[in-house]
Parts: structure tokens; sequence; C-alpha cells
């Protein structure tokens, strides 16, 4: 039996392509993995076409065009994007708070006992460890999953935000620290050390002076991430732009969420902004 | 050598600098501004009452409902968010490699902004965003998720696939065309063989990040272990939400390990 094309690709017939065949059989086997996915997923894109969603979605989109422009909306627009700003700023002080004495703690840049045997080896190691498991602790659960406990209990407001952005921000922040402290040039801290100074000393003479840009430009960054974290903390209740995007699209009102999603991309664009010119202005 | 002697200047506290104290300034103020506008009781939050008030909450939810029927459940939902995760990746890898033709600028000088600029709102909203507004066109449950998931990354990877191909050189593509091969063959044999590596590369990456998304989309309904954890709170159910948060917490530890494995693997 010969082997006929089943497709035509222009002049290159499958039949020429010498790999042909074991493509087609790595295609099938993964249609064959994907099937059970796909029922998984429930993926009907015929629902996209129903009537009723079709209606839902078409009175929403209609009313994106004008957005909404009342002085009063805007003014709570206003001073949600306030609010969102300031959830970010307080939540990543809070946040650098933690994460500056745990960072300090589970660096090996340090360590006294990594410059020659001592006493308190095996304490060191245990505390260093211990912190490196609390910042991984810190910043497993992703923020808007603490946002969503604390407003069980904190209620409704800004305040949940603030705690869960200085937890995992905290967890993350304290962990590149570390290891920001530990990649640069530790030669200084550790002359320092090995002539008798204490840790203290060490820190601000020795590695401070180096890590400073980077530790102050990772910050930076991480507040620009946190402003897009605290709208999107927002939609479980947590103050800010992102909480009165959920009011107007659960009251499927087109004008006001058009309004408030221009804001929010005005509002990143902005934090870019922000962070480039402050991270030009620390270097 | 002039440049020399500049760096060798002393630097130290004697080295005056406007900015640098300005910049400082505004931002402490900043922060203080930002304290005052929320005006959060500290004083309340870490006080007794408060204290005890989440001690009661964090006890609650102990122990964690862990019957046969909840687990399988949870098993379900876990694979749900994975699903939810895959196939909305693999949707955004085909539209990406389909929407990075015209970004890369393979269709006309004037089809390449247009088409940069399209990934651009993709990606710039969020995919809790995206999710909301899949939950009103295609209705509450996982569907919405995976196209939410689907939207955002096709932004993402349309970009990078975009990228992948200017930077690939275009020798084999243009030789198979001057011996006479048809554009979309010249294509699929000259170029995508190049930038494979780095489809599957980047593909891969995004899936990592959107397993750990897609946990987190359900709290706007759109199905998985999300849902699940909303649903549950939201009935003072805290044995099941204790549950699902442990089989979250899981599922993240699992992806992490599993993608430094990986990375290990093919680095070394």
């Amino acid at each position: 039996m010969t082997v006929a094309p089943p497709l035509a690709l222009g002049d290159a017939g499958l039949g020429r392509d010498p790999a042909a065949r074991r493509r087609l059989g790595n295609a099938l086997l993964a249609v064959v993995l994907l099937w059970p996915l796909l029922q998984l997923a429930e993926f009907r894109p015929a629902a996209l076409f129903e009537a009723g969603n079709l209606a839902v979605m078409k009175g929403f989109l209609a009313g994106f065009m004008p957005p909404a422009r009342s002085p009063e909306f805007l003014g709570m627009l206003l001073k949600a994007t306030l609010e969102t700003l300031a959830i970010a700023t307080a939540g990543i002080t809070l946040a650098l708070l933690l994460a500056a004495p745990l960072a300090v703690t589970a660096t090996r840049a340090l360590s006294v006992s990594a410059i020659g045997p001592g006493p308190g080896r095996r304490r060191g190691l245990a505390m260093r460890g211990a912190c490196r498991a609390l910042l991984t602790m810190l910043r497993a659960i992703p923020e808007i999953i603490w946002a969503l406990m604390f407003v069980r209990v904190l209620g409704l407001g800004p305040a949940a935000g603030v705690l869960a952005l200085a937890i995992t921000y905290g967890g993350m922040l304290g962990k590149v620290y570390a290891e920001i402290l530990e990649s640069t040039d530790t030669r200084p801290a550790r002359a320092l050390l090995q002539s008798g100074s204490g840790r203290f000393a060490a820190l601000a003479y020795g590695l401070i002076p180096n890590a400073a840009q980077e530790l102050t430009s990772y910050t930076v960054y991480r507040w620009e991430c946190a402003v897009r974290a605290s709208v999107i903390m927002g939609f479980v209740g947590a103050g800010g732009l992102g909480q009165l995007m959920d009011q107007s699209m659960k009251m499927l009102n087109g004008g006001e969420a058009s309004s408030i999603l221009l804001v929010f991309l005005l509002l990143v664009l902005l934090a870019d902004a922000i962070s480039a010119g402050l991270r030009k202005a620390l270097a | 050598m002039n440049s020399g002697a500049e760096n060798c200047r002393p630097r130290g506290p004697a080295d005056f600098c406007l900015t640098c104290l300005l910049t400082s300034g505004a931002m402490l103020l900043a922060i203080g501004a930002s304290f005052a506008w929320l005006d959060i009781d500290f004083g309340a939050l870490f006080s007794r009452e408060a204290a005890a008030g989440m001690g009661g909450f964090v006890t609650s939810f102990f122990p964690p409902d862990a019957g046969p029927d909840f687990l399988k459940k949870i098993l379900v939902g876990s694979l749900q968010t994975f699903a939810v995760a895959a196939v909305g990746t693999l949707l955004a890898a085909a539209l990406g490699l389909v929407a990075a033709l015209p970004a890369a600028g393979r269709m006309g000088i004037a089809a390449r902004p247009l088409a940069r600029f399209g990934l651009n709102v993709l990606r710039s909203v969020p995919e809790l965003v995206w999710a909301t507004l899949m939950v009103l066109a295609a209705g509450l449950g996982p569907f919405a998720g995976t196209l939410a998931l689907a939207l955002h990354t096709t932004g993402v990877l349309g970009r990078l696939f975009a990228e992948a191909m200017e930077n690939a050189p275009a020798t084999a593509e243009a030789s198979l065309r001057e011996a006479g091969a048809g554009s979309a063959v010249a294509f699929v044999y000259g170029m995508l063989p190049l930038v494979w590596p780095q489809v599957i590369a980047y593909s891969l990456y995004r899936l990592e990040m959107n397993i750990r998304m897609a946990a987190v989309l359900g709290f706007v309904g759109a199905g998985g272990l999300g849902q699940m954890l909303y649903f549950h709170l939201s009935l003072f159910q805290q044995a099941q939400a204790a549950t699902v948060l442990i089989a979250m917490l899981l599922l993240v530890l699992a992806v992490d390990a599993v993608s430094h494995l990986l990375r290990g693997r093919l680095a070394g």
C-alpha cells in the first residue's frame, strides 16, 4: 500500500516529510489527553452565543460608551484611586518593616560562624533556616487569599488589603533582600566581621553601601506590583478601585465599569512612570 | 583617562545630593499621607479583643474536613483548576502564535502597531477583571475562567512570540522562499522550528503562573478550588474551607517543586 499524503501543504505534502507519521501520532495523542481536560474545564464555546448571555453582555457593553462621568461618581472614583495608592504604599511600608529584620537574620552574608569554626554554628544555622522557612510560608499563599480571609475578620475595607499585602510582600521582599545581600560583594562585610566588628556595623558599613541601589530598585518595583495587587484585592472587598469595579459589574453598569477600567489602565501606567522615575532618582 | 579621576572622587557623607534628599522626603511624605488617608486603627487591630477574635476565627478552621466524600470533591476541584489553567494556556498559545504573525511585522507595516496595541490591551487587563467580564459573557463556571486566562495570556504570549520571531535569523525561511516554497510552507519549515523551543518554554512558564491564578479566579465565580473556597466561606463552613485552603497550598507548592525540578533538569 502506498502512503498517500493525507493533507497537502502547498507543494510539499506530508508524504515528503520524513517525520510526518510521528508528528501525526503525537498530535493524536495530544488530542486524546486534551479531551478529559476540556470536559473538566466545561469547555463550551456555544455558551458565548446563548441568547441569555448575549443579551446580558450586549446590554453591558452598550453601556460602556460613553463612560460614566457624573461629578459624584468621579468624586467616588478619585477617592477609590487614592485609596488604592494608599493601600499599596502602606502595605509595602509594613512589608518592609517585616522583611528587613527577617532578611538580615536569614542572610548568610552576615554569618560569623561561616568565617571559621566557632561557637554557635548550629544555632546560627537553625536560626537562618527558621527565618527562611518563615519567609517561604509568608509568600506561599497569594495575597488575594489573605485578603479574602482578613475581610471576614476585619470587615470590608482597606485594612484587610494592607495586612494581606504586608504579609505576602513581606515574604517576597525578605527573600529577595537576603539574596541581594548574599550576591553583592561580601568581602567588606567579611573583613569587618573578621576584625571583630559587630553584625550591625558589618551590615551598615560593609553590605548596605554596595547593595543599596539594588535593594531600593527592587522595593520600588514591588510597589508597582502592589498597586496592581491592591486593585485586584478590591474584588474580594478589600477597598479601593477593585471594590468599586466589583460593585459596578455586579449592577451591570457598563458606563461606570468602563470609567473604572480606564482609570485603572492610567493608574498602572502612572505607577510604571513613577517607579521608573524613582529608580532613576535613587540610582 | 580623565573619567578615571572622576571615579576616584571620594564618596561619603560629604557628597550632598539634593535630588536624593527631595525624593526621600517625598517618599516619606507619601507614606505618611497613605497611613493618614486610610485611617486604620492599628491599636484596635492589635488589641486583646481583636487578637481573641482572630484566634477564634483561626481555631474555627480546625479540624479540617477530611471526609472521603469531601476529599473527592477537592480532588475534582483541583483537577478542574489544573484543567482551566491548561486549556487556557493552550488556547492562549495558539491565539498568541496567530497574533504574533502580524505583531512581528509579517503582514505589512500597518498591521504591526495595530496588533501590538491589541496585545497590550489584552495584557494590561488583569485575569481577575477578565474573569468578571467572562462570567457575564459565558455564565458562572470554569469556562469563564478558561476564557479569562486565555485572553490575558494571549496578550503576554503574543508579544513574547512576536519578539522571538523578530529575533530569529530569517535565512532559512528566505532560502525556502527563494527555492520556490509557498509562504505558509516556508514559515512552517523555515521559521517555526527556530522559535519552537522558545514557544514551549514561554508557554510552560505561563502555565505555571496560570495554575496559581486559576486557583484564585474562582472567587468571582470562575470554577475550581477558588469557587469552593468562596462558597464554603460564605456559608461559614470553616472546616471545609480549611481543607480547600490546604489543597490550594499543596497545589502551589507542588507547582513550585515540579517547575524547580524541570528547570534543573533542562538546565543541567
